[in-house]
């Protein structure tokens, strides 16, 4: 129980800190980002209203009032999902515009997740078992020039490919034009399809990962005893491949995994923007292109907020799986 | 194979199969030369890593005598518009009429630049905070576990979009210091692991015990056995870095004068190079990126082998 106190100890101190980051991140930069701001609206011909003075300047800090009390307003609106409003979405709050967009990443990088993960470390135990021949140098290889790959370029090309070229997929968006998300099942095929090509651009590039660190973890466990141990009593190499030396080779995969998922949603912003698909990573895309700071910070926040929780859940899972990490 | 349950702990560390540095050094060379000199030396051992070196090396040659091998000025917009490859422009031109080679073989000096001075930032900021934070326990220890468990979880590429997009007057220096900045943690992390098993050993205790400085402990007797860690850290970050300035870029968060891979995929984007069939446009910067990173990539291999002898080609 010691080992879960801390991690839930550690868990709240790095949720305060990540907090508390991103309202010291735009007070400390050069300049006054409210100016900047306020002046980048001004420039794209845009009246500034004083909504939305009062909403750059809640968020990014306004020379009215002390620091200490701009800190418990911004802790208030961040307790209570007030981000304000943003000005590329300015008929509705930032939390909606979040929530909306939500549920696509999830899916999106959810599903690109456990696909790559499956795959990438099946690969891995492959290379690792069949170390030095061919197909190991056949993995290895492709994976690494994969990895190497941009995200955001590798999506470009297919996009340019099976989109432009052969039409066989749709060239932007999460659903068709005119469609409103429902359960229909012809609106989650439609879904479905317009999901392939950002899904297999970070499936692709996510890979490679997995594919090193489970050829790694095999190839040290490969050398343990009791895998020699079992080859000695005759067991069929394929089982001692897959259940001996695999099933323990896992274990330091399971915490890379929750800190993976923070370099997934990562890519994503850029894959999400060239495919103009409806998710976090759009937005953040559609939010920087347009220099807007209320929903970019609430937008790093969520994001922030919900790899803290997955790496923690992750790490209680991790304990359940290895009893020597509770110790 | 050894059984490696009969070596004590710390003695399968990378580079022991090194030879020892010898006690008087002979050699005039400051100690940083020295280092990479013997880190090459021993990486240029492993087949990977010699194609990554090879690799890198021709891109530093590009990125020299870039004035030499680019036919044109890569800003000068004195070509036809929207041309595909062929003539003179072996590449085509972009939008603006520039020519598309010049401006590639130009773009190298950005992402090297960028690759390399970020990179080599982040370690030294990984090697400083791992190594302060391994061989200290208590207090000191606990702070920089934690900051550098935080700088771990939060996710770096929207971490840099965030302060690159706060940052006014942006220039290539920008970009090195965000991405360093945000790029250093994985390093310190494995460091400080390292710096803590070796502070332990025998040699450190009668270094110490002998009445040497912390300083001179550090940098003699712990950074020598760390080669091949610290080397990893570079060329990891370094990596990090050569991506992280392409993404910046081609969300337009550098500086739109300059000429790099990511400026180039910026402008492409832009102009809908790909919608108008100049895929080259898109292609050639991205297949640049990936080959650099590749060479990282390669040369890291060669030090992943070298600290775990298990994974050394038989």
């Amino acid at each position: 129980m010691a080992y879960v106190r801390r991690k839930v100890i550690l868990f709240v101190i790095t949720l305060w800190a990540a907090i508390t980051m991103n309202f010291a991140l735009p007070r400390l930069m050069p300049g006054s980002p409210v100016d900047a701001a306020l002046a980048k609206i001004a420039s794209s011909g845009q009246p500034i209203t004083n909504a939305q003075r009062r909403a750059v300047e809640i968020q990014l800090g306004s020379p009215h009032g002390s620091i200490i009390s701009q800190y418990f307003d911004y802790l208030k609106n961040v307790a209570t999902f007030n981000f304000g409003t943003s000005y590329s979405f300015p008929s509705q709050s930032v939390s909606t515009t979040i929530l909306n967009a939500l549920p696509w990443t999830l899916i999106l990088v959810g599903m690109t997740t456990i696909i790559a993960f499956i795959i990438g470390t099946l690969l891995g135990v492959y290379a690792g078992w069949r170390r030095g021949t061919a197909a190991d140098a056949g993995v290895t290889l492709t994976s690494t020039l994969l990895s190497a790959f941009p995200p955001f370029w590798l999506g470009l090309l297919l996009l340019y490919v099976f989109a432009f070229k052969w039409g066989m997929f749709p060239l932007k968006g999460g659903y068709a034009d005119g469609a409103s998300p429902s359960l229909d099942p012809a609106f989650i095929a439609d879904a479905i399809k317009h999901s392939v090509l950002p899904g297999v651009t970070l499936a692709v590039t996510s890979l490679s990962g997995w594919v090193f660190g489970m050829r790694n973890n095999m190839i040290n466990t490969l050398g343990e005893d009791y895998v020699t141990f079992a080859e000695a009593n005759g067991i069929r190499p394929r089982t001692v491949a897959l259940l001996y030396a695999a099933r323990n080779a896992l274990l330091p995969n399971v915490t890379a995994f929750g800190l993976s998922l923070g370099a997934i949603v990562g890519g994503s912003v850029l894959v999400e923007g060239i495919f103009s698909y409806p998710g976090l990573g759009n937005l953040l895309y559609v939010a920087v292109t347009n220099h807007d700071f209320p929903l970019m910070q609430a937008l790093f926040l969520v994001i922030t907020v919900s790899m803290l929780v997955a790496i923690f859940v992750v790490d209680l899972l991790y304990a359940r799986l290895d009893p020597r990490v509770r110790r | 194979m050894t059984d490696l349950t009969s070596i004590p702990p710390g003695e399968h560390l990378p580079d022991q199969h090194l030879e020892p540095v010898p006690p008087t050094r002979t050699s005039r060379l400051p100690l940083p030369i020295v280092f990479v000199a013997r880190a090459i030396r021993t990486l240029w051992s492993n087949g990977k890593a010699r194609i990554g070196l090879t690799i890198l090396t021709v891109m530093i040659l590009v990125a020299i005598f870039a004035p030499l091998i680019a036919p044109h000025s890569p800003t000068a917009t004195t070509f036809q518009p929207y041309q595909n490859p062929g003539g003179s422009n072996w590449l085509g031109t972009t939008g603006n009429g520039q020519d598309v080679f010049s401006q590639l073989i130009y773009g190298t000096r950005v992402s090297l630049l960028v690759g390399l001075v970020a990179g080599a930032l982040a370690t030294i900021v990984a090697v400083g905070i791992g190594l302060v934070s391994g061989y200290r326990t208590g207090v000191v220890d606990e702070v920089l576990s934690f900051i550098t468990n935080l700088a771990l979880v939060i996710p770096g590429l929207p971490l840099m979009i965030i302060l690159a997009a706060y940052l006014h007057g942006r220039s290539i220096w920008t970009i090195v210091l965000v991405v360093a900045f945000t790029s250093w943690a994985t390093g310190a992390r494995v460091i400080r692991s390292q710096a803590a098993t070796l502070r332990e050993r025998d040699f450190i205790t009668s270094a110490q015990f002998s009445g040497e400085r912390l300083f001179r402990v550090v940098t003699r007797e712990i950074l020598p056995n760390m080669t091949s860690l610290v080397a990893g850290s570079f060329f990891g970050a370094a990596t990090a870095a050569v991506m992280a300035e392409a993404s910046l870029e081609f969300l337009g968060l550098g500086n739109p004068n300059t000429v790099s891979w990511g400026s180039i995929l910026y402008f492409a984007q832009q102009q809908n190079a790909l919608l108008t069939g100049q895929w080259v446009l898109v292609f050639a910067p991205g297949l640049a990126i990936a080959l650099l990173a590749v060479s990282f990539t390669l040369i890291n291999f060669g030090v992943d082998a070298l600290s775990n002898p298990r994974l050394r080609e038989k």
